[in-house]
């Protein structure tokens, strides 16, 4: 018996490695972000040089064998510094959505199941929070908290608070409307393990494509921030005030903005299309097995 | 003994249109009753209300009693306790019925969690023992696999397994066959028959199918318009039926079942099925009745002896009186 159902499984999962390499988005999107991660993890054991190790005889240096990147006002390598710079941005994606996904999928559940006047005050509170001007929650955060990366990982974790109670709220909608809900009704389930065991399970993959899509924009909006001094400030190397150093010597050496910039296009790049790809996946899956 | 009695049971939309309209209908302990009629005549509803399972918009009213318990009346947490365990229910679309993210057996042993306690272990072990009982081909691989990966009968089948895993007071099969293939309909029909006989349950099957209802039922009722139309035992409606509509839906289903003259053309009953809200005044079927008169205006009232009940102004075996517009 066990050896039917491991192969049963061993099947199972060839075909979705199949399905996924079929997807073009799921691949590249996929490549992109592997090389970004390989990249923070590898820098948290080496990099070229310390980020923050100065050298006042090599400011502004041009690209090297030395230093591929060249290096920066203070003579620190450019290279070493973006790969850096990349621990920041994921891990302010990482923590921001899973704040707007742990605070937005369980209000959009209440949403979707309680209707009625719960359902109103989570989708009128959110409806407020989207319509709040998310810079000018950054800059009220960060006079309340101080710049820092954790001021900016919260206030993009709070803006995006609003996308996950909707897609929570109008997929768990269709899933509580289903018949195979009515019949777990039927057997005796309570609510609340109606939404643990049936309607998590089945609107999973849409959030995860959420979050991926969400991720991306969360580096963008992370750099942002650290460019306008709300986030995190120098000298911790992050994209975003690289790219705001970089600015004031763009006349002596264009190329330092360049490259935490191009950093930043793979990494949003990825994420999207990670994220186009689960959501391709799963809209395939889904019109297979109707 | 009766085990499950309703009681004027009104099922209203929010407008207060009447959905169903002060349904009666008795079964008792191990009886079969078949629930006939077109679709919108109310049967899907009267079974969701009995099991307490109607949309939150939808308003129930009137008593169902199981046992001599009140269901209407009852907390929703002992609700919760009967449904699945002492009352249970059969979908018409087992394709839809299932979690399509959840493997097969997981979803027969979940019955037997909620109501027995059963462990993880012992919940799968007692669901391929169902799976086998429902005569699923190799009961163990079944289990494993997800919804998708099973064909409609066998689907169906494993809804019955989960109907079954508690012993029953009593089965709601909402026309279980509707959506198979003719040619399984049948096997799965079988299965059902010879379950509820060894469960010892009662039935209340819904369908179409007036063939079925002559096998599996000891009882038929038929409903229209919302309401109970005629009620008696089986062998006597399907044979000699005193309301023009049970007659009318025999004769549609005869044709099919028997070599009838093959002019080609079946036999239909005229007109069709209005909107809720939208049937006659008094009888709901008059406007499509070959015997109906002015008389028919006026509601009749289901009347009888104690097995046979008919809601007919000129039940079928009795002169039409008067001027008819016939």
């Amino acid at each position: 018996m066990t050896v039917v159902v491991v192969e049963a499984a061993g099947a199972r999962s060839r075909a979705g490695l199949w399905r996924w390499a079929r997807n073009p988005s799921a691949v590249v999107g996929g490549t992109l972000v592997g090389l970004v991660v390989l990249t923070a993890l590898v820098s948290l054991v080496w990099t070229p040089y310390p980020p923050l190790a100065v050298d006042p005889s090599h400011t502004l240096a041009r690209p090297s064998w030395a230093h591929l990147f060249g290096t920066d006002e203070y003579g620190r390598d450019v290279l070493s510094r973006v790969m850096a710079g990349s621990r920041i941005s994921l891990y302010a994606g990482v923590v921001s959505v899973l704040v707007a996904t742990a605070v937005g999928v369980p209000a959009g559940l209440l949403a979707a199941e309680r209707g009625g006047i719960p359902a109103q005050v989570v989708l009128r509170l959110s409806d407020i929070l989207y319509a709040f001007p998310a810079l000018l929650a950054a800059i009220t955060l960060s006079a309340a908290l101080g710049a820092s990366t954790t001021t900016a990982m919260l206030a993009i974790g709070i803006a995006f608070i609003p996308v996950f109670v909707r897609v929570t709220r109008s997929n768990a909608l269709v899933v509580l409307g289903s018949d195979y809900v009515l019949a777990a009704r039927a057997y005796g389930r309570r609510p609340l393990a109606i939404l643990r065991r049936h309607v998590l399970p089945n609107i999973a993959t849409t959030v995860i494509a959420q979050m991926s899509l969400l991720f991306s924009l969360a580096i963008l909006a992370e750099a942002g921030l650290d460019y306008l001094g709300l986030g995190t400030t120098p000298p911790t190397a992050s994209w975003g005030n690289m790219i705001e150093t970089g600015q004031t010597y763009l006349s002596q050496d264009p190329l330092l903005s360049v490259w935490p910039g191009i950093a930043i296009f793979v990494a949003v790049l990825g994420f999207t299309l990670l994220g186009e790809g689960i959501a391709e996946l799963r809209n395939a899956r889904l019109g297979r097995s109707a | 003994m009766t085990l499950l009695s309703v009681r004027d049971l009104t099922v209203s939309a929010p407008g207060g249109l009447a959905l169903v309209d002060g349904v009666s209908l008795d079964i008792e302990k191990g009886e079969r009753v078949g629930l006939i009629g077109e679709s919108g005549s109310g049967k899907s509803l009267t079974a969701l209300a009995v099991m307490g399972l109607l949309g939150e918009e939808l308003k129930a009213t009137g008593h169902v009693f199981f046992g001599n318990e009140d269901l209407f009346a009852a907390s929703e947490r002992r609700r919760c306790q009967l449904r699945g365990d002492a009352i249970s229910m059969i979908f018409q679309e087992p394709m839809m019925a299932l979690n399509p993210t959840m493997r097969v057996g997981k979803q027969v042993g979940e019955t037997l969690r909620i109501h027995r306690g059963l462990g993880r272990r012992a919940a799968a072990r007692a669901a391929v023992d169902l799976l086998g009982r429902v005569e699923l081909p190799d009961p163990q691989r079944c289990a494993m696999m997800y919804p998708h990966e099973l064909s409609g009968g066998q689907r169906q089948r494993v809804m019955m397994a989960i109907a079954i895993s508690c012993d029953p007071d009593v089965v709601l099969a909402d026309e279980p066959t509707t959506a198979l293939d003719v040619t399984v309909q049948r096997r799965v029909l079988e299965l059902l028959d010879r379950l509820v006989a060894e469960e010892h349950c009662a039935l209340l099957l819904i369908t179409h199918d007036l063939a079925v209802v002559s096998e599996m039922c000891d009882r038929v009722v038929t409903m229209y318009g919302g309401r109970v139309v005629e009620v008696g035992p089986a062998a006597r409606m399907l044979t000699s039926p005193a309301h023009p509509y049970t007659e009318a839906l025999l004769e549609t289903s005869l044709a099919v079942s028997v070599d009838a003259p093959s002019d080609g053309v079946l036999p239909a009953i005229a007109g069709s099925v209005p909107a809720a809200g939208a049937f006659p005044t008094g009888c709901p079927f008059r406007d499509r009745c070959p015997r109906r008169t002015e008389a028919c205006e006026v509601t009749p009232p289901l009347a009888g002896d104690g097995t046979h009940a008919v809601a007919c102004w000129w039940p079928i075996a009795q002169p039409v009186a008067g001027t008819s517009t016939r």
